[in-house]
């Protein structure tokens, strides 16, 4: 690897310190199953990186009457192994307990998951129907961003030279919330999706009637997409209403605006879309009745 | 900007504490290897795609070559030569040879020290989630189930 200096700062603001000073030059390390592989392979010139995990807060999960807090450095195996966790937040479990095997998880987090930006990303769209919203520290102090925001471009993200990642807050769902994900992949473990779908739901008191929704996509643009009009379909009718759920498909494989490439073409993600939305769907609402 | 200093380390591996000097971008697999001289840990892709350099680090498994060597400082790192003791090989290692769960034995160190943080953990999985705990493991040679038969053999040798 190119030579790079560490840093272990202990503070938010030490870190954002280093960061300014460095710009283009340094980055944050969180579990470095992106940022390692990347260095190694050339993609950065580093005079450092910038450990999170010394940062007491990055490394932190809050989980309280008021919703979850996740540090931007928590590996996955925290959240998954965590069953009150699990219980509340089934998609962001969906997602943590899939990315890379038992290995990766150890390390990696929904945090540089995030940070990373890749449309393939399979926690970002997770974060998304949670309705995550992304906590940025940087030389002007702190912001906050909604999740669906925060991705710009393949690889890109809102930040600023000199920012980082805080943590992710989740709202707190309630009795009748369910949310699920899933991915594509030709193998059955290690691999990147074609395309995936995330979905979650709010039922009303008797969990017959769909209150809320939300529907996001991934791997089927250059930023995960938010599928309003997916959405738009589910809220209103009945939590068992087959043409809703399949409208909310037909919407979503409407929003999605993938490329053809090795791992599949337009025209099958766009099936993907459909078929997983669904299903997704289902499953949330599933999840919500239990 | 000049060569980053190097970075004064402390650990332990494989119960024994270890200090090194070591540049700060360097792989806890490279640590391992060049630095403490233990090269039971294995170099495959460098990219986190085939477990060959798995080692335990406070009790989880990770793949060395995604670890920055200065990260285990104050930490425990176990590699596959911690496995077999004084009275002989690790039951994992002993149920490897007799099941003939390796061919060219590249991929086994990681094999092992993976399916040891399953078992320390779980000591009877299913075979199922045996599968699910070493897919981060690649094998060219045996085809899996003769290193999934391996794993059961030394789950059922343990009470
Ligand atoms: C073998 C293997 C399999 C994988 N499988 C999957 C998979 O199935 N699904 C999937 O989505 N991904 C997968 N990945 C990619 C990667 O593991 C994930 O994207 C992971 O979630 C990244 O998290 P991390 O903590 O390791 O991030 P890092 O590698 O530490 O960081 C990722 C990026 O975010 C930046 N960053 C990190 N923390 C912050 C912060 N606090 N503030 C600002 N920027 C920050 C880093 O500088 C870097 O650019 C895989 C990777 C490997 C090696
Ligand atoms: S060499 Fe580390 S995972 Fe292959
Ligand atoms: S025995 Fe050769 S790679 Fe596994």
């Amino acid at each position: 690897m190119h030579p790079f200096a560490y840093v272990a700062p202990k503070t938010v603001e030490e870190a954002v310190a280093v960061l300014d000073k460095h710009g283009d030059k340094a980055r944050p390390l969180a579990g470095g199953t992106d940022l390692l592989v990347q260095a190694r392979a050339g993609r950065f010139n580093l005079d450092a990186v910038v450990d999170m995990k010394s940062i007491p807060e990055l490394v932190a999960i809050k989980n309280d009457a008021s919703g979850l807090e996740v540090g931007a450095a928590v590996p996955c195996y925290q959240l998954y192994e965590n069953a009150k966790l699990s219980a509340e937040f089934p998609g962001i479990m969906d997602a943590a307990s899939l990315i890379g095997g038992i290995q990766v998880q150890s390390r990696a987090g929904i945090g540089g998951n995030l940070c990373n930006a890749t449309p393939s990303a399979d926690s970002i769209c997770p974060i998304i129907v949670h309705y995550g919203t992304a906590v940025i520290a940087g030389p002007k102090g702190r912001r906050e961003v909604a999740s669906e925001d925060f991705c710009t471009g393949p690889g890109r993200n809102v930040m600023e030279k000199g920012e980082l990642l805080v943590s992710l807050k989740f709202p707190k769902p309630s009795a009748t919330f369910g949310a699920a994900y899933e991915r594509f992949i030709p193998r059955n473990e290690m691999d990147i999706a074609v395309a995936a779908v995330a979905a979650s739901v709010e039922l009303s008191e008797d969990k017959k009637t769909i209150k809320k929704a939300r529907v996001a996509l991934s791997a089927v643009g250059p930023t995960p997409i938010l599928a309003k009009a997916a959405a738009d379909a589910l809220v209103g009718k009945s939590a068992d209403d087959e043409a809703a759920i399949s409208a909310a498909g037909v919407a979503a494989a409407a929003a999605a605006s993938p490329i053809s490439d090795m791992r599949g073409t337009v025209e099958q993600r766009k099936h993907l879309v459909e078929v997983l939305t669904k299903r997704m769907v289902k499953k949330a609402i599933e999840r919500a009745r239990n | 900007m000049g060569a980053p200093e190097r970075v004064h380390v402390r650990t332990t591996i494989n119960g024994q504490a270890q200090e090194f000097l070591i540049p700060p971008y360097i792989s806890l697999l490279d640590t391992i290897r060049e630095v403490a001289g233990l090269t039971g840990t294995k170099e495959g892709c460098l990219d986190g795609n085939c477990g060959a350099c798995t080692v335990n680090v406070d009790g989880r498994i990770v793949d060395s070559c995604l670890v920055l060597g200065v990260e285990v400082n104050g930490k425990k790192v176990t590699t596959v030569e911690g496995l077999a003791t004084k009275d002989g090989l690790h039951p994992l290692q002993q149920a490897f040879l007799e099941e003939a769960a390796l061919q060219c034995g590249i991929c086994t160190p990681g094999f092992l020290v993976a399916a040891k943080g399953l078992l320390d953990n779980e000591p009877h999985p299913s075979e199922g989630r045996i599968r699910h705990w070493l897919a981060g493991n690649l094998c060219r040679c045996t085809g899996y189930d003769k290193i999934v038969k391996a794993v059961q053999k030394a789950a059922a040798a343990s009470k």
